[in-house]
């Protein structure tokens, strides 16, 4: 049914509709609208499940790792400093392989107190074994949280959904909300593999000595691989019934461009417009939105990326002392490759600050214009910049 | 009086721990109580290593290792689980040591007590943070030396009374529990299972290798801190109703202090006045109990 929802609530109405048991959170702006509306279903009798009203966002995730490992479905919300304490548990929820799901909306971390768009907070957790899926609009955060369940199942690692703040999480959009037993027929109820059973006692994620834990971490990334070809097929078996994909990488009038920016996030919805304009001006300029970040999906870029002569990567997000860290995903799976195109750094919208049709249209011109990238990363759209207080 | 439940055994032989480990005492004990229909969930601890590394468990109960400071809050997911599985037969135990309990455990202790969550909480106390190698917790005692509170510098603060900071929750069932009273532990661990809501034992676990002791010397301590009153054994129902358990004898604190090598730097002057903190500890305990009226 066609509903006009806020990205927020898109979330919600999948996990209810997932038939989520255990829900665990913490309030943290932007993401609170969804726990909200979560603990409304659960106390309307609109859900089953049981939520869990913790003390800390570090409580929650330690929740879900005790409920996971009973061997029920899960979920939790969070931002920027939430997902930031979450840290340690990150890396236990993966490590247990728990298919936790998680809906991250991206906000700034502080100081100073910033609750606005910017995906550094879930880049910095790139290196803690979860799935990251970056979404453009409501209608795919829906349809992503669904699928979610389905991939982190079948590969038992943790998925994290990720939303801008705001420019998603609090804008209202036409989404289409499936029928119950359609979801159901997608997504049956959660088989676990292994659970805590005192007809069977096992002990679980105890000491693992050298001789035992290099073969648990290769079994993580053999996980991550196979999460590869089964994201393909679960966006398959969604589109069947449900007549919608996304693609891990989506690209967009990429095979005769001469420039192809890439970009994640809502950012991805701007930049089409600026590439609608540009084309109709006969600029060969392509779009590539990155949607699967982990894990990357190195070889797909790659082939939609070789032809052009050069790619704009635009990073909301940066990592101190080397750059965006798109740009940086993007040159290390661009560089083996014998003469690829030169990759140029965009930095943009910081904190939150607007990424207009404007700024993404000077990024196509600067690259046009420059032979190779004379830096790592350009800061585009900032004004003077004190160079005694940057030293200071 | 008899241990009826001395017979069944839920821990293999061969565990890790040290000669004369007073958790692995005190685990076998309340495993006995407990028995099989128990999930265990372990925050990081000496009991992390005790029971094992993969592929072996010393436990014939299924155990959830996890992180430091997640015992509340785990124990809280599991027992979700298990209601919307529509298991109730289960209990669900958080083993955890006094760091994990007393220091940074505490805020997920305190959350899931506050919320009455359905669970058993037992922390055995080694006055340490032993798994890292003796440094010192908010449990550790007044006169300790530990590895960081070396030399000159021993603790010279009390130790925090966890079970007072519980009953100010309101918790249902908070007791206290020794090594070297295995009867009047196995009691309280089986009063507790039968009870819903949040339940808190604190199981006194001496830990030669810490205290700087003989092995054998560890069930002795753990009777003297008893009988010496330093660690009485008592009960407390919804946070007001307190039972002493056992009247101890009263014995004077120094040949306690005297037996233990973390303490062998305190003069007859630091004993005395510690004598007199442990008499006014177990007359506070004692007017709460309704047993000394002032
Ligand atoms: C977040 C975090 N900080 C520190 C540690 C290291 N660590 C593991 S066990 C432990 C001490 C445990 O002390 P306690 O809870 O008293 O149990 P004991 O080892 O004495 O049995 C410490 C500091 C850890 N695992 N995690
Ligand atoms: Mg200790």
């Amino acid at each position: 049914m066609q509903q006009v929802l806020e990205g927020s609530h898109a979330v919600s109405e999948a996990v209810r509709l997932a038939r989520v048991q255990v829900i665990s959170a913490y309030p943290i702006t932007p993401q609170t609208h969804i726990m909200e509306r979560l603990s409304e279903y659960c106390a309307d009798g609109n859900m089953g499940a049981r939520f869990l009203r913790v003390e800390s966002e570090h409580s929650a995730l330690a929740a879900l790792i005790g409920a996971s490992t009973s061997g029920v479905r899960t979920f939790t919300a969070t931002s920027s400093q939430g997902l930031a304490l979450m840290h340690e548990l990150l890396h236990w929820a993966s490590g247990a392989r728990l298919p936790i799901v998680m809906a991250e909306v991206n906000r700034a971390m502080a100081p100073g107190w910033n609750i606005w768009a910017d995906q550094t907070d879930s880049l910095a957790q790139r290196d803690t074994g979860w799935i990251q899926l970056y979404c453009e609009e409501g209608q795919e955060v829906l349809d992503t949280t669904i699928q979610s369940y389905r991939l982190a199942e079948s590969v038992n690692l943790p998925v994290m959904v990720i939303l801008d703040a705001f420019f998603l999480s609090h804008t209202f959009e036409p989404v289409d909300v499936p029928e119950q037993e359609s979801v159901d027929r997608f997504l049956p109820p959660y088989q676990p593999k292994f659970q805590l059973d005192p007809e069977n006692p096992c002990a679980f994620n105890q000491l693992a000595p050298p001789d035992v834990y290099m073969e648990m971490r290769y079994n993580i990334q053999s996980a991550m691989d196979y999460a590869l070809d089964r994201f393909e097929e679960v966006e398959e078996e969604y589109f069947s019934i449900f007549g919608r994909r996304y693609q891990a990488v989506e690209p967009v009038q990429c095979e005769d461009a001469e420039i192809i920016l890439v970009t994640s996030g809502t950012v991805t919805s701007t930049s089409r417009q600026v590439l609608a304009d540009l084309r109709a001006r006969g600029e060969k300029v392509g779009l590539l939105k990155v949607k699967l970040f982990r894990p990357f999906p190195v070889s797909l870029i790659r082939r939609l990326v070789s032809p052009a002569s050069k790619v704009a990567v635009i990073d909301r997000n940066f990592s101190f002392g080397a750059s965006g860290i798109f740009a940086q995903e993007v040159r290390a799976a661009l560089c083996n490759l014998p003469g690829h195109p030169p990759v140029f750094g965009y930095v943009a919208g910081l904190g939150g600050r607007d990424v207009t049709t404007a700024i993404i249209e000077d990024i196509y011109w600067r690259t046009k214009n420059a032979g190779i990238p004379e830096q790592e990363s350009f800061w585009v759209g900032i004004s003077e910049v004190s160079h005694a207080i940057g030293h200071c | 009086m008899r241990l009826d439940t001395v017979d069944q055994e839920y821990m293999y032989s061969g565990h890790v721990g040290c000669p004369g480990c007073g958790a692995a005492i005190a685990m076998r004990f309340f495993l006995k109580a407990i028995g099989k229909r128990t999930i265990m969930v372990i925050p990081a601890c000496c009991w992390s290593v005790i029971a094992g590394p993969y592929p072996q468990s010393t436990l014939k109960i299924p155990v959830l290792h996890t992180a430091f400071e997640t015992g509340g809050a785990v124990a809280t997911g599991v027992r979700a689980a298990l209601d919307i599985k529509g298991d109730s037969e289960t209990t669900v135990v958080t083993w955890a040591g006094d760091g994990g309990t007393f220091d940074i455990g505490f805020q997920a202790l305190s959350g899931a007590v506050e919320r009455n969550e359905n669970f058993l909480y037992v922390c055995y106390d080694n006055e340490a943070y032993m798994n890292t190698g003796v440094q010192r917790s908010s449990s550790t005692p007044y006169g300790a030396w530990t590895t960081t509170t070396p030399g000159q510098e021993w603790k010279r603060l009390r130790k925090k009374n966890i079970v007072e900071a519980l009953c100010a929750h309101r918790i249902p069932y908070a007791a206290t529990a020794s090594i070297a009273f295995p009867e009047d532990l196995v009691q309280k661990a089986k009063k507790a299972k039968a009870m819903t809501g949040s339940r808190f034992i604190h199981i006194f676990s001496s830990c030669p290798t810490g205290w700087r002791m003989p092995s054998e010397m560890s069930v002795k301590i753990a009777r003297m801190a008893v009988q010496t009153n330093i660690f009485p054994l008592y009960e407390v129902e919804e946070g007001l109703r307190y039972t002493i358990n056992y009247t101890p004898k009263g014995y004077l604190v120094n040949e306690y202090f005297r037996l233990q090598g973390r303490f062998k730097h305190l003069t007859e002057g630091d004993l005395a006045s510690i004598q007199e903190m442990v008499n006014e500890d177990w007359e506070l305990l004692r007017r709460k109990a309704g047993e000394y009226s002032s």
